[in-house]
């Protein structure tokens, strides 16, 4: 290993030696010092990020308690075969499933639309930029207590504003039922995510050549073509890498589903992870709750190549 | 980002003549949508979005000055009717929030200093050196930015329970750290490759060593991107929830993400303390975004935040 490495040092010279120090100590310095720059992230994230990763796969097989000294038996698959007979899971996967597909495309569409709107100079561009991005600024936390208080049946606006039109005073439990909770989930999503899909697309509206905007204007192309033949070959790889990163961030959905409806009625508006989170600390089933997240790893990894080959896109553009 | 994103990014031009020489300019340049024709609908559909994005933020400020009687009234109080500071005595005072506060502080600056320094060293070696493995290290650091915090909280749990790091500060700073290094190495790396290689060997020949050259050379001349770093990661430490959920039991020890939730019995909710609660949470992150937006937004277009 060593001479392989000192080879490549040799190939990249960079400054002759420090008199005092002998040749060997230069060189196994040069070769340690990078090793030596990585050590403290290195060994952060192998212990905080790498290892639970593995510790993770490696618990869904067995049955692992938190107590010490109790037994832990190995149970092979039948964590994940489990997954396939819950029905319970089947609802917490639907409302993910259906998390991702309403609030993606909607967000991406909003955050398109706001873009196109707002690039190029407008009074107050600045302004409404920072209005805009703002909810990507707060927290879930705190957002999405926001939006249960408007939800309330007690003093809530969105009880109010409808009591207001229909004449009389309105009650509605908008967080205890699947649909108007679910709604509720989709609405603060959808809100406090447009931002962030409005700024990324922004920045590539910005990037898009005015000149070849306006040379297709002066050969008398209409906007909807422009649009169609300029614009959107630009930005294409921007879309790319939203939706993907959108559907990764979907599918970890949690914060503001366990803040406001916290999974209720009886689970029917509960996804994934709050799903796996109540097996391993309300049930203490940790095995079960690493075999749910384990596959959701899984795919989302299928997601996350994706990823990579758009960002590696982006780069080289 | 172009020049005049840079120029607009205060909102506002400052005078008269800057105004008429911006309107010049966007008339030699329309726009996407042909300025004249489109100006006004345009401003609709700006003031539109930016009135439904700020709404709800506003309405919890208008809230957290309420006494409870207007907050739980059927006719709801868009602008406090009987301005009262009562709910944030009630928040600072009762539940040990001004704890808390001091508790995600501790915690967010903490974090702040172990990603800004581990993270420019990963960088560092990464901007500069040539050795085995090193674009298959860099993507095992990068792979993460695909696993996001809640995926791992269940062996995350099980690992502080071993190190005995449950209920502790010190616990919830580590694992914030270790989540924050991907982007951070990686936006750092960018700006680090960018310092020219001739300012590097210049300092060297001077005798400065490797930690001197970070710290004298690149970090000066990557200012920002290093700002953009230490923003995220408040933001991050600041407003994270889940781990902070999971490891901390105390409430001496609670961060004010979870401990807002003190406000809600299983009856009744404060609703004012809480949003009182909120509003002082919310402050630090809406303060740093406002100083840096520029930076922000340009940090935030590579992936940062999401």
């Amino acid at each position: 290993m060593t001479t392989e490495v000192a080879s490549s040092a040799n190939e990249h010279p960079v400054v002759s030696p420090p008199g005092a120090r002998s040749r060997h100590w230069y060189r196994f310095s040069r070769l340690a010092t990078p090793y030596a720059l990585l050590l403290p992230a290195g060994f952060l994230y192998a212990l905080f990020i790498v290892y639970p990763i593995f510790r993770q796969f490696d618990v869904s097989f067995y049955t692992w308690h938190i107590f010490p000294g109790v037994a832990n038996p190995f149970v092979g698959w039948s964590n994940y075969s489990r997954i396939f007979h819950d029905p319970a899971i089947r609802t917490a996967a639907w409302n993910t499933l259906l998390f991702l597909l309403i609030t993606v495309p909607i967000q991406m569409l909003l955050g398109l639309v706001a873009a196109a709107f707002l690039t190029d100079r407008l009074p107050g561009r600045g302004l409404w930029r920072a209005l805009i991005f703002l909810p990507v600024v707060t927290s879930w936390v705190v957002v999405s207590y926001v939006f249960a208080y408007i939800f309330a049946q007690q003093g809530g606006l969105a009880n109010a504003v409808i009591s207001i039109f229909v004449g009389h005073a309105v009650h509605i439990d908008w967080l205890a039922q699947t649909w108007t909770g679910n709604a509720v989930i989709w609405m603060v999503s959808i809100w406090k995510g447009v931002g962030w899909s409005f700024i990324m697309f922004l920045a590539a509206l910005d990037g898009v050549p005015r000149d070849l905007v306006e040379s297709g204007r002066v050969d008398g192309a209409s906007e909807p073509r422009i649009w169609r033949h300029v614009v959107m070959p630009n930005i294409r790889p921007t879309i790319t890498f939203v939706g993907v990163l959108l559907v990764i961030g979907a599918s970890q959905v949690f914060t503001q589903v366990y803040i406001t409806t916290g999974g209720g009625p009886y689970g029917s508006t509960g996804v994934l992870l709050t799903y796996a989170y109540q097996q391993a600390f309300s049930f203490f089933d940790f095995s079960y709750a690493a075999a749910i997240a384990s596959l959701m790893a899984v795919v989302v990894l299928a997601l996350s190549i994706a990823q990579i080959r758009v960002m590696r896109r982006n780069d080289g553009s | 980002m172009n020049v005049p994103a840079l120029k607009d990014s205060r909102g506002h031009t400052r005078n008269r003549l800057a105004r008429e020489t911006a309107r010049g300019q966007a008339s030699v340049q329309p726009g996407l949508f042909g300025i004249r024709t489109w100006k006004k609908s345009r401003l609709v559909m700006a003031f539109i979005f930016g009135a439904i994005s700020i709404f709800p933020l506003l309405y919890m400020l208008s809230l957290s000055f309420q006494p409870t009687s207007d907050i739980l009234t059927s006719t709801p109080v868009l602008v406090p009717s009987h301005p009262t500071l009562q709910n944030y005595v009630a928040a600072w005072t009762e539940n040990s929030f001004s704890h808390f506060f001091l508790n995600s502080l501790a915690v967010a600056f903490g974090t702040v200093l172990i990603t800004v320094a581990f993270s420019s060293l990963a960088a560092f070696a990464f901007a500069r050196y040539k050795f085995p493995f090193k674009e298959i290290i860099f993507y095992v650091f990068l792979a993460a930015l695909a696993v996001p915090s809640v995926e791992l909280i269940i062996p995350q749990y099980m690992l502080a329970l071993k190190l005995h790091m449950t209920d502790s500060l010190l616990g919830l700073v580590l694992i914030y750290s270790a989540e924050n290094l991907p982007f951070s190495i990686f936006l750092l790396r960018g700006f680090f490759e960018a310092v020219p290689r001739d300012l590097e060997e210049s300092f060297r020949l001077d005798g400065a060593g490797t930690l001197r050259v970070l710290s004298r050379l690149i970090a000066p001349l990557s200012a920002p991107a290093l700002a953009v770093v230490a923003m995220f990661t408040f933001n991050f430490a600041w407003e994270e929830f889940v781990v902070a959920l999971t490891l901390i039991n105390t409430p001496a020890h609670r961060t004010l993400p979870i401990g807002l939730n003190f406000f809600i019995s299983e009856h009744t909710t404060q609703w004012g303390p809480l949003f009182a609660g909120s509003v002082i949470a919310t402050l630090p992150s809406v303060a740093v975004y406002f100083i840096s937006q520029r930076w922000f937004q340009r940090g935030v277009s590579l992936g940062g935040i999401r």
